[in-house]
């Protein structure tokens, strides 16, 4: 028989998280630090209307690109939020997650050879996705005397002719890093010279902290044009298993990116886009509760982090902290191994998401502060013993 | 700050201050000292528990009455309410708009403890009107927390 496989798809490694996941779920007692997900039910208005839609028989297939209600909602809710209008008929694309919008978006734009730049650490997804597309994924290392952000002189040494798209995954999985505006314009200056387009990942949109609110890089001067601007409904309404997210960018992109999702996907869960409608109108409160509250856990979780004596750089966005541990000697996979088997706590080593990741770990605080006090309290331990053996 | 640690501490009185300091980003004395200030201005008026009293062997019986009054020259609501909230049975007292003018929540034993309180005690009072008594069948939800079931995490370990 022949090889039933493509190359291309047997040489991308699985993803380092999943393989931690089944060590994790074949212990007992496991507490976790570990998801990537809110720890809040959906709001009940939310899930009343998802649920109305049933009731209603509203189960048939609806417009590919979505919706033209829940279209019209993106349009005002980007430029209420963010400060940049898309066309509802051809600039918004309501997608499974955010993470089919990354997919056909490098589909969309990538030939042979085109050289994705990607920021790491950082999601899972964009080098599989950007190797799948036929394109080569270029990692540009972050590195915490940055802050874990992207530099202009980081960026400039990745870039070559063919560099063609560069994904910026801010605010940032896993390290909590952020862009300000400044420094989002001196990217924006470079993607202009160099005729870079972008593909700008703000899932975490909703999630800034202190003083910094999120700035889209859609809404800098010229960025709209060669910005593919992503987003979804996972993390700010806390909706991750309804799978909605939604892609705004030129139509010229955006038409072929419709086709791919077209022919791949048809369209996005119809039960779903009903419910996001009702989340974009009427949730600000909802959005504002569960910001104040992540944040007053992202203060316990770097106080408990001083306490113990793990260094970590401050997040001021998403829902994850990104603790060093090259102090005490070993590799971010060893220490979240003997974590977990010594004291039975879930972290992912910062090697998930990219080898920039080494040294550090992310922890997720997306729990209650019950769950956070015990999980904490076992890694103090952890560290304690380390710290008394050595 | 005030409004934040009362926003904690309305659905957990029990935390301890260094957890609390430690959400805000505050220091401990400074929470310390308000939340003592708090107490001394009467914005903090006690802490109480919760309980689901369906689970334990406890006998309680509450009630709710809509009370009709007529506000009497020199005595208005206030006067009339301190009459009622000084019965210990009487677990709250609230001045309503609309149709009737105070909600009295009643804790009793049994049914005939209640009702004897309401024959007795409340609808012979000079200035009441008229009382509507309404038993509590169950409590499903109370103080924003509900009672009936528990929460559990049911996330997977570890996603992306």
């Amino acid at each position: 028989m022949r090889n039933p496989l493509s190359e291309k798809i047997v040489t991308i490694p699985p993803s380092g998280i999943r393989r931690f996941f089944d060590i994790a779920n074949s212990m007992e007692n496991v507490v976790s630090l570990g998801v990537g997900e809110p720890d809040f039910d959906t709001p009940w208005h939310i899930r009343e209307e998802g649920i109305y839609s049933l009731e209603k028989g509203r189960t048939f297939y609806t417009a590919n690109a979505g919706l033209r209600d829940l279209r019209v909602e993106l349009h005002n809710y980007v430029k209420r939020k963010y400060q940049a209008e898309y066309d509802p008929d051809k600039e918004i694309l309501v997608t499974v997650g955010g993470s089919e919008a990354i997919d056909i978006a490098m589909r969309a734009m990538l030939d042979p050879g085109d050289e994705v730049l990607v920021p790491q650490p950082s999601f899972v997804s964009y080098v599989p996705c950007a190797v799948l597309a036929g394109g080569v994924a270029v990692p540009i290392d972050l590195e915490e005397k940055d802050q874990f952000r992207l530099t202009p002189e980081k960026l400039l040494e990745k870039i070559t002719p063919k560099s063609k798209l560069l994904v910026l995954p801010f605010p940032n999985n896993p390290t909590g890093a952020i862009m300000t505006r400044p420094e989002l314009e001196q990217i924006a200056r470079i993607v202009e010279e160099h005729d870079l387009f972008v593909l700008s990942d703000e899932i975490y949109a909703e999630l800034t902290f202190g003083e910094e609110r999120h700035v889209s890089f859609a809404s800098l001067p010229g960025m709209q044009e060669r910005t593919v601007l992503i987003n979804g409904f996972s993390k700010a309404f806390a909706m991750t298993g309804w799978r909605l997210g939604y892609a705004c960018g030129p139509e010229i992109i955006l038409k072929q990116m419709l086709k791919i999702h077209q022919f791949a996907i048809m369209c996005a869960p119809t039960t779903s886009q009903f419910a996001a409608i009702d989340a974009l109108r009427n949730s600000d409160s909802d959005v504002d509760h569960m910001r104040e509250s992540y944040d007053q856990r992202r203060r316990f979780l770097l106080r408990s982090f001083e306490e113990m004596g793990l260094e970590c750089f401050e997040p001021l966005g998403a829902f994850y902290a990104f603790p060093s541990v090259q102090r005490f000697g070993m590799t971010s996979e060893e220490f979240a191994t003997r974590l977990l088997h010594e004291e039975r706590v879930a972290v992912v080593p910062g090697t998930a998401f990219g080898d920039s990741g080494e040294g550090y770990l992310r922890i997720s605080y997306a729990y209650s502060l019950k769950s956070l006090k015990e999980a904490l309290g076992r890694m103090e331990k952890f560290i304690r013993h380390l710290d008394a053996s050595v | 700050m005030r409004e934040k640690i009362l926003a904690v501490m309305e659905k957990n009185s029990r935390i301890d201050i260094k957890d609390l300091a430690a959400l805000l980003g505050e220091s401990e004395v400074a929470v310390a000292n308000e939340i003592a200030e708090m107490e001394k201005e009467n914005i903090i008026c006690g802490y109480h528990t919760l309980i689901n009293w369906d689970n334990t062997s406890e006998e309680k019986v509450v009630a709710l009455i809509e009370v009709k009054v007529t506000p009497q020259r020199g005595m208005g609501f206030d006067k009339l309410a301190e009459r009622i909230y000084q019965y210990s049975e009487v677990t709250a007292v609230y001045l309503m708009s609309g149709a009737f003018d105070f909600t009295v929540i009643i804790e009793g034993k049994t049914m005939r403890q209640v009702a004897q309180f309401v024959s007795d005690k409340l609808a012979p009072l000079e200035s009441v009107l008229s009382t509507a008594t309404h038993f509590v069948l169950k409590k499903y939800k109370d103080h924003g927390t509900v009672l009936c079931d528990q929460i559990q995490d049911e996330r997977m370990l570890i996603t992306p």
